[in-house]
């Protein structure tokens, strides 16, 4: 379980979590949602030891983030930002080795090559592993650093915007993929998601925050309706039901 | 990122569409990566070695005793300066996840300038031999170590991204330090003012044989430390949110790398002089020639190189054109070049 208390992140006048208190349970995708400048990005990257908070505290599992040694969190969580851009070149396999790193701190054992192997199968980057990171298209790349965290083999997957920049296509094998690693790898996957449809589609509870605060949290069912996204984004939604799933519609 | 995204089923496995047109075919896998790293190291050794020995060994007439160890002395300083100057520009390139800055960015060769010149200012020529080339050369090294950790200390209290403002602060300190000895210089008699002009360049003949092998130790011992940390700089070449990520305590690691790098910087300007783009020529062929991304594999080729550079040079220009020219000037004008055409092509980018 991850768990927030009071936590704060000013910048300058700009108070951007205002004493966020919140539990994220064990298991599932959840989806964090809200509009522009809630505080999303920001809170996941504090939980994802990126950033530090001006106040509060954040524990993963009851330890510490701050306080527990690197090397340790790095086996338990981990994070993936939305722009990744390296100094040096490497293969797709080369990267996704380096998820390996907190385990085996830079030498590989042949538990760790399972890892890797695994994590390109399971992402199905299989056929691109030896090409170089700017050989690929943004879909592909999105891929390759996904692998990378999941080959950390965390029981906490934190993505920030995972779609970003993904057309349907991509978006939809983003998703189905995520929800893969929490069904059949048993992650905790922690999402922050601009598409309250997606959200909706494939997480188990939804965190919808709003001025940098937690407004309402819970199953799609009780998110998704007109009346929170009316609270949370400011607009007027309709709610309609397709194949199970609740769906917002909001475009004009 | 976004127009990236072009392709889709069968033709994703074969294209890269960011930089293709439609129907182009694809280069086949360039040469170079086929040659495993190892195998480049052990021929940019071989010739560095075969530099060394030819230097050593050309025309010795006379005094073979002394013009050996003459040369011997020349050739150890190559090794100094070159392990300085390449290792710590790799480095630093690494912890600034950039490859355009230089470690003279934070200023200490232009404290050692604004040092010789204010030597000269006060005491006139004998300023320049006033103290013995130790003495010199510990309080040389350790002032611009000091100005080092004053300017890092920035980092133990400061936030994110103080990295690039302590980066700036040296900057600063080193247009300011540059000004003050343009001042100075300004003041001088023109026969101060050449003898501090030769001191201003980098003379790798000038080491003092007494000295030496105290810093060629101390060198020896800073590589050990450094080729310890050569899989966690992997990592840290991630930049800091993937090195985080991965578990690394980037502030701790960044530091005690910085610390390494003023070291050598500091180390090889007081023996020699300020060599401002040879570590970044060394560097950047390297990344270019190691066929790797690993440090185990960028570092040595980096040393490597840089050794072919000053050793080849210094043969040429000693043995076969007659000391024609100052080595350093030569290696200076080539390195700024090479350091020209790749901000020129980055900015064209």
């Amino acid at each position: 379980m991850i768990e927030l208390t009071d936590l704060r992140k000013v910048y300058g006048d700009d108070t951007v979590l205002r004493d966020v208190s919140l539990r994220i349970e064990r298991g599932g995708v959840t989806s964090i949602i809200g509009p522009n400048g809630a505080g999303k990005s920001t809170m996941l990257t504090i939980i994802g030891r990126l950033l530090k908070a001006d106040g509060g505290r954040v524990t993963v599992d009851d330890l510490d983030t701050e306080r527990t040694p690197g090397r340790e969190m790095a086996k338990r969580l981990s994070i993936l930002r939305q722009e990744n851009r390296f100094t040096t070149r490497l293969t797709v396999r080369d990267l996704v080795r380096f998820g390996r790193y907190p385990h085996s701190q830079g030498r590989l054992t042949a538990e760790d090559h399972r890892h890797v192997e695994a994590a390109l199968g399971f992402l199905d980057l299989e056929p691109l592993a030896d090409r170089f990171l700017d050989e690929l298209s943004g879909g592909q790349r999105q891929r390759a650093y996904v692998a990378m965290v999941l080959c950390q083999d965390t029981d906490y997957v934190l993505l920030d915007e995972p779609l970003n920049n993904l057309d349907m296509k991509h978006a939809v094998a983003m998703m189905r993929q995520i929800r893969s690693a929490a069904d059949t790898l048993g992650k905790s996957v922690v999402i922050v998601i601009h598409d309250i449809n997606f959200a909706s589609a494939y997480s188990d509870r939804i965190v919808a925050m709003r001025d940098g605060r937690v407004v309402h949290t819970g199953t799609p069912e009780e998110i998704m309706t007109p009346e929170v996204l009316k609270e949370v984004f400011d607009l007027d939604v309709r709610i309609e039901e397709v194949g199970g799933t609740r769906v917002g519609v909001y475009y004009r | 990122m976004a127009l990236d995204e072009r392709s889709t089923g069968p033709v994703e496995a074969s294209a890269d569409p960011a930089a293709r047109p439609e129907g182009t075919p694809v280069p086949a896998r360039r040469g170079p990566r086929s040659l495993p790293p190892w195998a480049r190291i052990t021929l940019l050794a071989v010739l560095a070695a075969g530099f060394a020995a030819a230097y050593l060994t050309y025309d010795v007439t006379g005094n073979v005793a002394y013009v050996i160890e003459r040369r011997s002395t020349v050739v150890l300083t190559m090794v100094v300066v070159a392990f300085a100057g390449a290792v710590s520009t790799v480095l630093f390139h690494t912890v600034t996840d950039n490859r355009i800055l230089t470690p003279s960015i934070m200023g200490m060769e232009a404290l050692f300038t604004l040092v010789q010149t204010s030597l000269v200012f006060v005491f006139g020529i004998a300023g320049l031999n006033m103290f013995p080339p130790a003495v010199e050369f510990l309080a040389q090294t350790a002032l611009m170590l000091l100005f080092a950790v004053l300017l890092f200390q920035r980092l133990f209290t400061g936030g994110i991204g103080s990295l690039h403002l302590t980066l700036l602060v040296g900057i600063v300190f080193g247009v300011l330090f540059g000004s003050l000895s343009q001042l100075m210089r300004r003041l001088l008699t023109p026969d101060e003012f050449t003898a501090l002009q030769s001191r201003l360049f980098a003379r790798l003949t000038r080491a003092d044989p007494e000295l030496l092998p105290w810093v060629a130790a101390a060198v020896v011992l800073v590589a050990v430390y450094v080729w310890r940390m050569h899989r966690v700089m992997d990592v840290v070449a991630l930049g800091r949110e993937s090195a985080v990520n991965l578990g690394v305590d980037h502030r701790r690691v960044a530091l005690q790398t910085l610390m390494i790098v003023a070291l050598l910087t500091a180390a090889s300007t007081a023996l020699v002089g300020p060599m401002t783009f040879f570590g970044f020529m060394a560097a950047t062929l390297a990344y270019q020639l190691a066929g790797s991304h690993e440090h185990r594999h960028v570092m040595p080729v980096a040393f490597l190189i840089g050794m072919c550079a000053l050793v080849g040079g210094q043969f040429f220009l000693e043995h076969l054109l007659g000391h024609a020219g100052t080595l350093s000037v030569v290696i200076e004008f080539t390195g700024g070049a090479l350091f020209l055409y790749f901000l020129l092509r980055k900015a064209a980018r």
